[in-house]
């Protein structure tokens, strides 16, 4: 009873909040949406006993990319008012392919799961279980070499996003050290066979 | 009446199905919009991600949630280059707007 509750006020919150960003006439409000979106979305994992998740949605996706998404929309200084020109006219084919997608997708699903003998929710876990402690294990036991994947996916993100949008300033002095190791000694030292003068007596 | 009172898998289900077809409809309506587009795209993770978990919860496996979390990951490299590429498109052609991006016609 006080599940369903709390599954129907965030379930409307988070539905109301992704219409928000996909109509907000300034894209700053659209991210603001959206970090509620997955604040909400957090609360929602909270009720389906993935702790560990709900609290790494928040603080990697709110707390890091959603920021990423907030700087990169102040730091653009775009008329957004005339990307939005014809935004009227695209509603009839949006609605059209939107609200079908979601009816087909919840009839396969309805259609598969209701009555389900597995869709009633587990009893409640023992006490001390841990689901942070069970993913650790899964993940380092299990699918360790997944995660390494993961952790090179991230490197090579790092990497590629530097050097997209890394600019070499004109203005800065670089030493250039190929041209530094293969100089010569000709190139910086000269030496000029001058006669000695005598002095006059 | 019992199915309204306890949120059984459908309904965690029907809620990501919901999610997933605003973000369509957000790719559809914001199509000159390259950003609203690159959120839309964060929001359909979002409605996949409560799909894992469901099924994580309700036929009591963790893998989904693994799952979850290697989703996380992609989309946090993802959107970091998206973002990077919209930056340099700005830079580059003083706009975000997808109609000024086709110059790559014959």
């Amino acid at each position: 009873m006080y599940e369903a509750a709390v599954f129907y006020a965030f379930g409307a919150v988070l539905v109301l909040s992704g219409l928000a960003v996909i109509t907000a006439r300034n894209p700053v409000h659209g991210v603001l949406f959206l970090v509620l979106a997955f604040f909400t979305a957090a609360a929602i994992w909270l009720l389906l006993r993935a702790e560990f998740l709900a609290i790494a949605l928040v603080v990697v996706y709110v707390g890091a990319v959603m920021v990423l998404f907030l700087f990169v929309v102040m730091m653009l200084d775009v008329n957004f008012d005339k990307m939005r020109e014809r935004f009227k006219s695209y509603i009839p084919v949006a609605a059209t392919v939107g609200i079908l997608v979601g009816v087909e997708m919840a009839l396969v699903l309805v259609g598969g799961y209701l009555g389900g003998e597995r869709t009633v929710a587990p009893p409640a876990a023992a006490a001390g279980y841990s689901n942070t402690k069970a993913l650790g294990l899964q993940i380092y036991t299990d699918y360790a070499y997944p995660f390494e994947i993961a952790a090179m996916i991230l490197l090579v993100a790092i990497i590629a996003a530097i050097a997209l949008t890394h600019r070499r300033r004109r203005e800065t002095k670089y030493q250039n050290p190929v041209e530094q190791v293969r100089v010569h000694r000709n190139d910086r030292l000269r030496v000029l066979n001058i006669p000695a003068e005598k002095r006059e007596p | 009446m019992s199915l309204l009172l306890q949120p059984t898998l459908s309904h965690y289900l029907i809620l990501g199905a919901i999610l997933f077809a605003i973000s369509v409809i957000g790719i559809f309506l914001n199509r000159r919009n390259v950003l609203i587009m690159l959120m839309a795209i964060e929001l359909m993770l979002l409605a996949v991600n409560l799909n894992f978990i469901a099924f994580s919860r309700f036929l009591g496996d963790n893998a989904g949630q693994v799952f979850v979390f290697f989703i996380l990951t992609v989309a946090a490299a993802e959107s970091a280059i998206g973002l990077a590429i919209l930056v340099l498109l700005f830079r580059n052609i003083g706009s975000i707007d997808i109609e000024e991006m086709g110059r790559l016609k014959g």
